[in-house]
């Protein structure tokens, strides 16, 4: 069994908590105290009915207002894999609660009403899952039923979308015709869309292939902490310890610890305080060096062969998430990994319009939800990939000095 | 599985050690929140893979309401002084006696509400930056919203609209003077995750988790522990039954399950088939409203 990490994207009413509900009610996943409490809740008591999307909404303010304001987790499981749901709402206001629920997903599921069609939420939740790289799109088009189950309606919206995806070059897109209202094509498959043949929403999730996503190239180890007893036993004990964020580290090989440049070989790799001949991404480990050299957290040990950009100048898109405004000249805190560097914004290149790719050229300032290209220089090297090459080594955060709060997403150029 | 894959537990592992490990890399004085139940005790093991061979980077540290379980209480010492590390214990019963506090009233009166008060004053008396706690999302509502890295001011609250975007698996520790973070390594994980994983790691667990005999008072089809700290009316009958626990918090607040379970296999064989949640078949404390646990969250409490 392994993990499907997903997010759900769609408009106010495109019905994606439903969907949410829908899927944990159908798989079972649903227990009897969580029911009785959601018809408690549900409003307008039609016969029979519940509103399943109370399972999702979290937070006193949201049950009372009907809509998603942060993102919350939901977790389920059948005999094939692990799921976590990142339900993140869908309105433009809350597009940095929907790029922190999508930072970490592997796949998205785009609702669209199949009254509507592709619309500009639309456009610009694919927008941010084509920025983000989540590998996988299903286009689930909802409520079919208000469509007389119409093929015709269906096809038009996937003929629309195709073009969308292909602008944005997104590499896996799944169409599925559903109605997460009715359970239709959800876990069962629909006997009122017989003209699909396709599998049920569930199923495409079970059977997504996530392994040919992990990243086994360009090892990188970030040290997060450095391991020393300092008892008599293991007086020279020095071991650093961190994630594998991608590929493979292999006892004996030849690495190279950044930003000091200095080389040395792998002595040991250690999982759980026993030795392994070789250990890979997303494993955390404990690497132990044939020469004594001092490493310290924010360190990047990697094999000599595949090496990082190692710069204090960095180009990088940047989804900003404060309602204080950046502007050129404004100084930040870079995160990256295990490491924290002052960063300078030098210039700002061009805004992105999220709904429509545009660009448009020398912003002064940046906005809440705006996503730009800017020029950072940092204090110190920074030891990194491009986000499209290697997502882990690729990301930051931007932190205010002040405030102390994440401004900014950046994914490194 | 191919060579280079993980499975779900060996990543949600995985994971948890790197955030123990942000924790031990970002704050000056961390700690780590020990209940003796399964889910502390899972931190611990995990804490363990973490930072073995060295020491721990921060204490454990028990806020005792005086109501626990006793084995859950020998658990815990037993267990501190196994690993060889440093148990910190502050108890209820000493704040409400310095600060002069008004003890609940009621059948359950439960002290879940004053251990924010011992559980803030320790966090004060010990300049604790970080607290590591062993709360999942798949809980409750509310706690499905919160932050792997959940900043807390100075009274300890919650502001659920105020949180910071945690994004990738990049986690922003930087607090101001007074304000300290609760960090949640296994907030990704669900109940059958961890005894799957306890199953694996086959770790130890106190005694009340299995199927034994005790002495019960069944109120509203919940089945309460007969101890000094409940009050006992003339209607309630005390019988004696086949019971385990399925979360281990006070006395008062939680309910045990019938069962014959005395074994992880069939613990999971029954938690699998089990039409309940885990809160809702046990705490008695998340029965009062929608919003008991956001609220209690917005004070303070973990």
């Amino acid at each position: 069994m392994d993990i499907l990490r997903f997010i759900t994207a769609g408009s106010v009413d495109d019905g994606k908590s439903t969907l949410i509900g829908r899927l944990l009610y159908d798989s079972k996943n649903i227990l009897t105290d969580q029911l009785e409490a959601i018809e408690r809740q549900t409003k307008n008591k039609e016969q029979g009915t519940i509103d399943l999307a109370l399972l999702t909404d979290g937070l006193r303010a949201e049950r009372e207002q009907g809509i998603t304001i942060d993102v919350a987790y939901k977790y389920f499981a059948t005999p094939k894999r692990k799921f976590i749901i990142a339900d993140a709402p869908g309105h433009i206001q809350y597009t940095r609660n929907m790029i922190t629920g999508a930072s970490n997903a592997q796949l998205i599921i785009i609702l669209i009403d199949a009254r509507s069609g592709v619309v500009e939420q639309t456009r610009r939740h694919s927008i941010i899952a084509s920025l983000l790289k989540i590998p996988h799109v299903v286009v689930a088009v909802n409520k079919m039923d208000l469509v007389d189950y119409s093929q015709e309606v269906f096809f038009d919206i996937v003929n629309d979308y195709a073009s969308v995806a292909r602008s944005l070059d997104l590499p896996d897109v799944t169409f599925i015709p559903v109605s997460a209202l009715d359970g239709d094509n959800i876990v069962e498959s629909s006997k009122n869309i017989p003209w699909y043949e396709g599998a049920p929403l569930l199923e495409l999730l079970e059977r997504v292939e996530l392994q040919n996503d992990v990243n086994l190239d360009n090892a990188r180890f970030p040290v997060q902490y450095v391991i020393r007893p300092q008892t008599e036993a293991l007086h020279d004990y020095r071991g650093y310890a961190g994630k594998i964020t991608s590929g493979i580290y292999r006892k004996g090989e030849q690495v190279t610890v950044w930003p000091s440049g200095l080389s040395s070989t792998i002595q040991s790799i250690e999982i759980d305080g026993k030795e392994v001949a070789e250990a890979f991404t997303p494993q955390s480990a404990v690497l132990r060096l044939s020469d004594d050299i001092d490493n310290s957290r924010g360190d990047v040990i990697v094999p000599q062969s595949q090496q990082p950009t190692v710069d204090k100048e960095v180009e990088t898109l940047i989804a900003w998430l404060d309602q204080k405004p950046l502007a050129v000249g404004n100084r930040y805190l870079l995160q990256h990994n295990s490491r924290v560097v002052p960063a300078v914004v030098q210039e700002i290149a061009y805004k992105l319009d999220v709904n429509t790719l545009e660009r448009a050229l020398g912003p002064q300032q940046v906005l809440l939800n705006e996503v730009v290209k800017i020029k950072l220089k940092t204090a110190a090297p920074l030891v990194y990939d491009s986000y499209a090459e290697n997502k882990h080594n690729g990301s930051a955060i931007l932190v205010d000095e002040t405030s102390l709060v994440t401004v900014g997403a950046a994914l490194l150029q | 599985m191919s060579k280079y894959q993980l499975d779900h537990l060996a990543q949600l592992e995985s994971e948890a050690i790197h955030i123990l490990r942000e924790v031990a890399g970002q704050f000056e004085r961390p700690a780590l929140l020990f209940s003796g139940g399964k889910d502390s005790i899972t931190l611990v093991h995990l804490a363990l893979k973490a930072f073995r061979p060295g020491k721990f980077p921060f204490p454990l540290v028990h806020i005792d309401t005086g109501h626990n379980f006793q084995e859950a209480l020998d658990f815990r010492d037993q267990l501190a002084a196994e690993i060889g590390e440093r148990l910190i214990v502050r108890k209820v019963e000493d704040t409400i006696r310095a600060k002069g506090l008004t003890e609940p009233k009621g059948k359950f009166a439960s002290r879940n509400a004053l251990q924010t008060f011992t559980l803030l004053d320790t966090i004060k008396e010990f300049a604790f930056d970080a607290c590591i706690g062993g709360a999942r999302r798949d809980e409750e509502k509310a706690r499905a919203k919160e932050r792997i890295f959940s900043v807390r001011d100075e009274f300890g609250q919650w502001d659920p609209k105020l949180q910071r975007p945690e994004l990738w698996n990049i986690y922003n520790g930087k607090i101001h003077k007074g304000e300290n973070v609760r960090v949640f390594p296994i907030s990704n994980w669900t109940e059958l995750d961890i005894w799957n994983y306890i199953r694996r790691e086959q770790i130890a667990l106190p005694s009340i988790y299995f199927s034994h005999e005790r002495e019960v008072i069944e109120h509203e089809s919940q089945l309460v522990a007969y101890s000094p700290f409940i009050r006992i009316d003339e209607a309630d009958v005390i019988v004696k039954r086949r019971v385990r626990y399925r979360t281990v918090g006070d006395m008062t607040c939680t309910a045990a399950v019938t069962s014959e379970a005395s074994s992880i296999d069939d613990i999971i064989r029954e938690i699998t088939i089990s039409k309940t949640s885990e809160r809702g078949e046990t705490r008695i404390d998340d029965r009062v409203s929608e919003a008991a646990m956001e609220d209690r969250k917005k004070n303070g409490y973990f």
